[in-house]
């Protein structure tokens, strides 16, 4: 196999653990990438993707071992060489882009220095022209000023600038391969669909072979040229990039691709049941416990990657035959579950002009003559009614988090009134009846972060109840407990397991429950399923829309991802900078007109589907606080207006006569439909001109690029 | 930055002067008066009274605090009824004594502790680490004059090496003093070096096993390059205050150790100053353990800040 770029041959990765047992992280995987090629690595969390991307630059994690096989990069076999040898192969001929750029660069170096180390350290450059090498490389990552950003401090940088940083770092040497872990999990959309866009340009000029890591099938829909698909240490499919997304032959992977929302279909995927074992510890075929097509064989068998009548897919499944039997885009089509809409007519929550700033002026502040800067939050106008879900969209810094914590009570309002039931919850949660206080509960991103790891599941729940049904004795409370965790399809039983005993989603269940426990009117979601594995997702959605169909529920459900809202919300408000720009129902929001920034978010949306390509309108550059005066996307706004949109605060305009479908925009509604459709005939036309220069328009270049770290506090 | 550091200064004044508000009334707060103790069995009632005549002790406490602080502010601490001269000049060579014990002993124990610090992190649980931890704790555990009797015994009474204890006045240049520093410097160190190894080495381990040491690694930096370049000045931020600390706990004089040994510092004359009531030096020496606790801490924090630039650069607050 010389052709090889890398050659994993029968590679098996444990560690003992301290009771000497042995646990297997990587179990016989073979994998080979040529130059130039781009392979996508996907599979849930704990798979052993990372592991294997950090095994093909021959780095294992403390107490890990190689038990088996090997990995041979060109002619070197990285398991026999010494550490001298590793260190002239690594960054040189093979380099990493890491998942989060922000914690893998060193925070008391300057980037530049970082950037400057790894030229000299690998592309025997000195002085000045390891300098002059180091601004060519910030700035052909894009980022503005790269002398200026070469000074800063990696906390000095927004996330996607130092993604950009360490990119450059990993092209330092021009290495023959890139391995990326991650590297765009954790930006926004626009940032990712930029990042992304970089690679593919860098890649195809340079010729460097990538193999990319991610969870995330809209991603390697996007970068991959072919996918390897992971499951339980073992590689399970591997094939051809359009093969894998439109004819998966193994159960794993259409369970896998059927759970993701996607845009052009609407309603709930459909979940996979289970979780997947510990590698090596089942006899037969790994996924046979979650399988639908598990026969006598799968349970007693391993199965063999094999390839399928002599072509280049290849799939380690005894049954493949009968998976590719169905034809995937019909499967696709009838997973989708459609959930009936219910919402009631009255308002469950009104804000109206509501303002929230973090601005506290110190006590020197108030002597001195500067103006209060722009609130955070500004002029929302909004109603939910009861048993809906409002979504709220938008980048990070949106505020949509800013407007949950003062729904819930954790922020007070500035300015404007919330109206709940009579109620003004403008205030903070210390200064309302405990009443309002039970009818608004929170569910947070992270279920690791929200559960108290000391505390048991039957005592997390029993502190809602405690203190909103002081009247309940022991046993009714137990029996709620019990009744509580059915309702989120976990077993009684679970009342005795710690939260490290639980999975991901099982977690993000019990912080459900918890919500439920106190019988609430308003369930705030922020971000709850951003941390969980797509097939858990699906069911975790599946879940929030069962109980509000049963209790009449109003949700208000942040999240990033799009295809999640056009799956689960009825309305969505789109945020930008803290103010609102669209309102409207789902349909609406996803179909033209489009205010600029929404179709800035849904352009940028990556689809699993390898002919998708995302329309990069507005550059991705953050910004740190909302315009003083005007609209607040004039500074990245691909059609700004000149003066008006500095100036003056658009007006809402309805799109039709009937409905609530309103834009935040200076341009007519007339204008903005005719500019969409104008758009799809070009887009019809170039569409092989743009593939490979992305139409970025800046409307304002000289757009503050200093600490993103301000806004924060 | 600046404004930073100009509102810890206004707070490290206020600081100070609350503290000395404190000693002052503690000291009040003992039961009997300087003239009481000075002249003890011997007193009568009309010495006692022309005792605090003199001393002006029968002006009301207020009174006594702000002559007595505005005396400080200006540098004058007093007078010492036991030893019948100024305070300051008292201190004055005693603080001197100590300055020279501390330094040297902070010049030893600190760098050595930091050094196995790093050495301990980077061999966890491997033999070095083991042999140092351990031993340092032992260093650590075992009572000050436990360490001196033990050291006293053997390098002085069998080996004759160095003196056992000082027995020259505290007025005698730094160099002839020098020969009676050496087994207290020992002492110091094998008290002091744990607290901070231990903490280099929590933070070294915690900086190892970083995303940004990994991507160090795997860029190809070689091991020691990575060492000091990327993994020390990260793992020696947190220990600046606990440097400070242990600076701070030197300067003032360790009590035991220089009564152990009989060394003419300012700690010993503390120990004096309170068995003679002699207040006026007792508050004297607390205003400037506290002067020099404060001062310590302020400049620990505004190098943190310098040494990390997510201090130095951060804007507001």
């Amino acid at each position: 196999m010389s052709d090889c770029l890398v050659d994993v041959n029968d590679l098996t990765i444990g560690y003992y653990t301290q009771r000497k047992k042995l646990v297997h992280v990587l179990m016989g995987v073979n994998l080979q990438i040529k130059p130039g090629e781009t392979l996508g690595l996907v599979g849930e969390s704990g798979c052993g993707k990372s592991t294997l991307g950090q095994a093909m630059m021959g780095y294992l994690r403390s107490g890990s071992q190689v038990l088996g096989g090997s990995v041979f990069f060109g002619e070197h076999n990285v398991f026999s060489l010494n550490s001298k040898q590793l260190e002239s192969i690594r960054g040189r001929q093979i380099a990493l882009i890491p998942q989060n750029a922000g914690d893998s660069l060193t925070p008391t170096l300057r980037v530049g220095k970082q950037i400057l180390e790894a030229i000299e350290l690998n592309a025997n450059l000195s002085g000045s022209e390891a300098k002059d090498r180091m601004i060519e490389l910030l700035g052909q990552v894009r980022l503005p000023h790269p002398e200026v950003m070469g000074e800063r401090y990696p906390h000095e940088l927004s996330g996607g600038q130092q993604q950009r940083a360490v990119i450059a770092m990993a092209l330092a040497a021009e290495p023959e391969m890139l391995i990326l872990d991650e590297p765009t999990t954790g930006l926004d959309v626009t940032t990712q669909a930029h990042i992304l866009n970089l690679l593919r340009d860098i890649v195809s000029e340079m010729g460097t072979a990538m193999m990319y890591i991610s969870h995330d099938l809209g991603v390697i829909a996007r970068v991959s040229d072919r996918v390897a698909l992971m499951y339980a240490g073992e590689i399970i499919e591997d094939t051809d990039v359009v093969e894998m997304f439109r004819m998966p032959a193994h159960p794993y992977a259409r369970g896998l691709l059927e759970s993701i929302p996607r845009l052009s279909l609407s309603g709930i995927p459909n979940s996979m049941p289970g979780q997947p074992p510990i590698p090596g510890t089942e006899p037969g075929c790994s996924f046979a416990p979650r399988c639908k097509f598990t026969s006598d064989i799968c349970i007693s068998e391993q199965p063999e990657l094999e390839a399928i009548q002599g072509t280049e897919h290849h799939v380690r499944c005894h049954n493949w035959e009968q998976v590719l039997a169905t034809d995937f885009s019909q499967e696709l089509e009838q997973v989708f579950r459609t959930i009936s809409r219910a919402a009631h007519d009255e308002s469950a929550i009104e804000l109206s002009e509501v303002a929230i700033t973090y601005y506290r002026p110190g006590i020197t502040d108030r002597f001195r003559s500067e103006s209060e800067p722009p609130a955070t939050v500004s002029d929302i106008t909004l109603s939910v009614k009861r048993g809906e879900t409002l979504a709220l969209v938008g980048e990070s810094g949106s505020g949509k988090t800013t407007i949950v914590r003062t729904l819930a009570g954790l922020l007070p309002a500035k300015d404007g009134t919330i109206k709940f039931e009579d109620f003004d919850l403008s205030v903070e949660v210390d200064k309302r009846p405990r009443e309002i206080c039970k009818d608004i509960q929170l569910i947070f991103q992270n279920p690791d972060a929200s559960l108290n790891p000391r505390q048991n599941v039957a005592e997390i729940l029993d502190q809602p109840l405690k203190l909103y049904f002081p009247k309940m004795n022991r046993d009714e409370r137990r029996d709620r407990q019990i009744e509580l965790l059915e309702r989120v399809r976990l077993d009684g039983r679970y009342r005795l397991r710690y939260p490290g005993q639980m999975s991901g989603g099982e977690k993000q269940r019990v912080a459900i429950a918890r919500a439920f426990a106190a019988d609430p009117e308003v369930v705030l979601c922020d971000e709850v399923t951003s941390a969980l594995d797509v097939s858990v997702q699906a069911a975790v959605l599946d879940l929030l829309a069962d109980l509000q169909q049963e209790r009449h529920t109003t949700y208000i459900f942040i999240a990033h991802d799009l295809a999640v809202v056009k799956a689960i919300a009825d309305r969505v408000a789109v945020l930008y900078q803290g103010r609102l720009c669209e309102l409207g129902t789902v349909d609406e929001i996803y179909s033209p007109p489009f205010h600029p920034y929404t179709e800035t978010l849904l352009g940028a949306i990556l689809v699993p589907d390898p002919d998708h390509e995302p329309q990069l309108l507005a550059s991705d550059t953050p910004e740190l606080a909302p315009p003083a005066t005007g609209c607040s996307f004039q500074r990245r706004c691909p059609y700004t207006l000149g003066e008006i949109c500095e100036q003056e605060i658009p007006p809402w305009q309805k799109t039709a006569s009937r409905g609530d479908h309103s834009i935040r925009c200076h341009i007519s509604i007339e204008e903005l439909k005719r500019m969409y459709k104008d758009k799809e005939l070009i887009r019809l036309d170039h569409n092989e001109h743009l593939e490979n220069e992305p139409q970025i328009v800046h409307a304002n270049s000289n757009v503050s690029i200093s600490s993103p770290e301000a806004d924060d506090r | 930055m600046s404004t930073l550091i100009g509102r810890r200064l206004i707070l490290a004044v206020v600081t100070l002067f609350i503290v000395s508000l404190i000693v002052f009334m503690g000291v009040e707060a003992l039961p009997g008066d300087t003239a009481t103790a000075y002249l003890g069995q011997s007193a009568t009632p009309e010495s006692l009274a022309s005792l605090r005549e003199e001393f002006g002790l029968n002006a009301p406490v207020h009174q006594r605090y702000l002559d007595w602080l505005g005396g400080v502010v200006k540098g004058d601490l007093g007078e010492s009824m036991s030893k019948r001269k100024p305070v300051a000049d008292l201190i004055g060579n005693r603080f001197r004594n100590t300055l020279v014990l501390a330094t040297a002993a902070a010049l030893i124990g600190i760098p050595l502790a930091i050094v196995l610090g790093v050495i301990a992190g980077l061999t966890r649980d491997k033999w070095p680490d083991v042999f140092v931890s351990t031993t340092s704790i032992m260093g650590m555990t075992l009572p000050g004059f436990v360490t001196a009797t033990i050291l006293i015994y053997f390098f002085a009474i069998r080996l004759e090496w160095f003196p056992a204890i000082t027995l020259v006045p505290s007025d005698v240049p730094v160099l002839e003093l020098l020969p009676n520093i050496v087994l207290p410097i020992i002492t110091l160190t094998l008290i002091m070096v744990a607290h901070i190894l231990r903490l280099v080495r929590t933070n070294m381990i915690d900086v190892l096993t970083s995303d940004y040491i990994q991507m160090a690694k795997l860029k190809g930096v070689p091991y020691w390059s990575m060492v000091f370049k990327h993994a020390l000045p990260n793992a020696m931020l947190p220990t600046i205050n606990v440097v400070a600390l242990t600076l701070a706990w030197l300067l003032g004089g360790v009590a035991i150790i220089e009564t152990v040994f009989n060394y003419p510092g300012i700690g010993q004359l503390m120990i004096t100053g309170i068995t003679d009531r002699d207040f006026a030096l007792v508050q004297g020496i607390a205003i400037i353990l506290a002067v020099i606790y404060i001062a310590l801490n302020l400049i620990a924090d505004v190098l943190s800040m310098i040494l990390n630039p997510k201090l130095r650069t951060a804007r507001g607050h």
